[in-house]
């Protein structure tokens, strides 16, 4: 803008010129203008992020208490790294780095997913997993893991909260996406979310049945949830997303594994 | 000093944006469903108004006319872009709240419409106020819908009890149809319909009137 003022008024401000200056110069300007905010602005919404995410995993299991510090919350939650493949704990990499997203982009540290496996539309998904154990005075009292795929238009991420039997879901919520605000976003609301708690993964004989249906779920099924009026793309992509990570190529045999050692355990 | 006022004053009610001019209605369906977010989306459509119309004015002597449009519609999508990114840092749950509806403030008419009306024709000072006048305006209609919606559909205002729902254990039966967007329609609608009745001088004449047609044939 104030290259743009220095010039002379004489001049006339319709000439060629003097719009290719204005233009250059306005688009110089707000440019300078927006990325010095982003830049500026980065570290406190990462933050903020960061803070969400550890709130929504407070709210999926169930602890959040509002007033209450976050880290304090996080006393009783371990944060474990999975490698997913043989459903072992790992230690290497570090757990507190760990971005499953940035890894799951880097060839080193993901494979791809098979295309008749790769029902939640991710392609290629890190080797490793983060998740957290929720414990109580008798142990391990949930699981909770992240989870992600294709809705409608955005990839979807949130994390599933398990009971210790690892079949019994305590809650599912999402962080981020960008489904379509009043259809695709009502994965957020309450009600909604209120219905997966009890609902199981499996059904006795070890199939996969959790599942999003069209219209309403039988009152009495306890693997169904409610489809969404107006989102039924994006609760097929909640569906296929959990049936991903639940799956054989996702948690399965950690899953296997945690259910082994419950067993043990009673 | 008295033009100051007025155009401070002015657009409050006489020269309402919303309920005069019936401009900015998208956004008042969307983000007043609750107290909060409206209060914000206020802050952000107000500040935006202002800087952009101040902007705008300051290099209005050097802005060729046959880009003026895209120049104003630049400098307006860089304030609303850098005020989404301070409501990311600095008040997050609500901006997630309010999602996409921020950067709508682009393509909300009052801004622009101040932008090319006033701010290109007026000095720094009054652009300011002028922005400000019209951005609090907008508010003023935002809160009212608001405070209406949030009372009656959910029987709080800010997140506190008014109401007590009969869901808990109180008196009042929640009104669901105030959280659909169509009550924000009937909301401003009623208001539209006290502010001219109050001041017939803003109803508009109708577009043409049936007597008239005799008339035509005596012509």
């Amino acid at each position: 803008m104030a290259d743009a003022k220095q010039k002379k008024p004489s001049r006339s401000r319709d000439s060629i010129s003097n719009t290719l200056i204005v233009a250059i110069g306005i688009s110089l300007f707000c440019s300078i203008l927006v990325s010095a905010t982003a830049v500026v602005l980065k570290p406190q919404q990462t933050r903020n992020e960061e803070l969400y995410r550890q709130k929504i995993v407070l709210e999926v299991a169930g602890l959040y208490e509002p007033g209450i510090a976050i880290d304090e919350s996080f006393e009783n939650i371990e944060l474990r790294l999975v490698e997913l493949a043989s459903g072992d704990y790992a230690d290497s990499p570090d757990v507190n780095d760990f971005d499953a997203i940035a890894a799951a982009k880097d060839p080193a540290s993901s494979i791809a997913v098979p295309a008749d496996l790769d029902i939640g539309g991710i392609r290629r998904r890190a080797l490793h997993a983060q998740v957290y154990l929720v414990r109580n005075a008798d142990g391990i009292s949930q699981v909770i893991l992240p989870v992600y795929g294709s809705g409608l238009w955005s990839t979807m991420y949130g994390y599933l909260a398990l009971e210790r039997d690892a079949n019994t879901i305590r809650g599912l919520r999402f962080y981020e996406h960008a489904e379509t605000p009043g259809l695709g976003d009502q994965i957020d609301k309450p009600d909604w979310r209120a219905q997966w708690s009890g609902k199981a993964l499996l059904d006795a004989a070890g199939e996969l049945r959790i599942e999003v249906v069209r219209g309403q779920a039988p009152a009495d099924d306890s693997h169904q949830v409610d489809g969404l009026a107006g989102a039924t793309l994006t609760g097929r992509g909640v569906s296929d997303l959990l049936r991903y990570w639940t799956g054989s190529h996702g948690f399965g045999p950690y899953l296997a594994r945690l259910k082994e050692e419950a067993a043990n355990d009673g | 000093m008295a033009d100051a006022r007025k155009v401070l004053i002015d657009p409050l009610v006489d020269n309402n944006p919303v309920t005069l001019q019936v401009l900015g209605i998208c956004s008042a369906l969307a983000v007043t469903t609750a107290l909060l977010p409206a209060l914000l989306m206020c802050i952000a459509m107000t500040s935006v108004a202002m800087l952009s119309s101040a902007a705008i004015s300051s290099i209005r002597h050097h802005i060729p006319n046959n880009i003026r449009i895209i120049v104003q519609m630049t400098i307006i999508a860089s304030f609303v872009i850098v005020v989404d990114q301070l409501l990311k840092a600095y008040a997050f749950e609500t901006s997630k709240q309010l999602s996409v509806f921020v950067g709508l403030i682009i393509t909300n008419c009052i801004i622009l419409g101040r932008a090319e009306a006033y701010a290109m024709k007026h000095g720094v000072g009054m652009s300011f106020l002028d922005g400000l006048g019209n951005g609090l305006g907008y508010s003023l209609v935002l809160i009212i819908v608001a405070i209406a919606r949030e009372l009656f559909g959910a029987g709080t205002l800010l997140g506190y009890e008014i109401l007590p729902l009969t869901g808990n254990g109180g008196w009042y039966e929640a009104n669901g149809m105030m959280l659909l967007p169509p009550s924000a329609f009937f909301i401003i609608g009623l208001l539209i319909w006290l502010i001219r009745t109050l001041r017939p001088k803003q109803a508009e004449h109708p577009d043409y009137q049936i007597h008239k047609v005799h008339r035509t044939e005596v012509l």
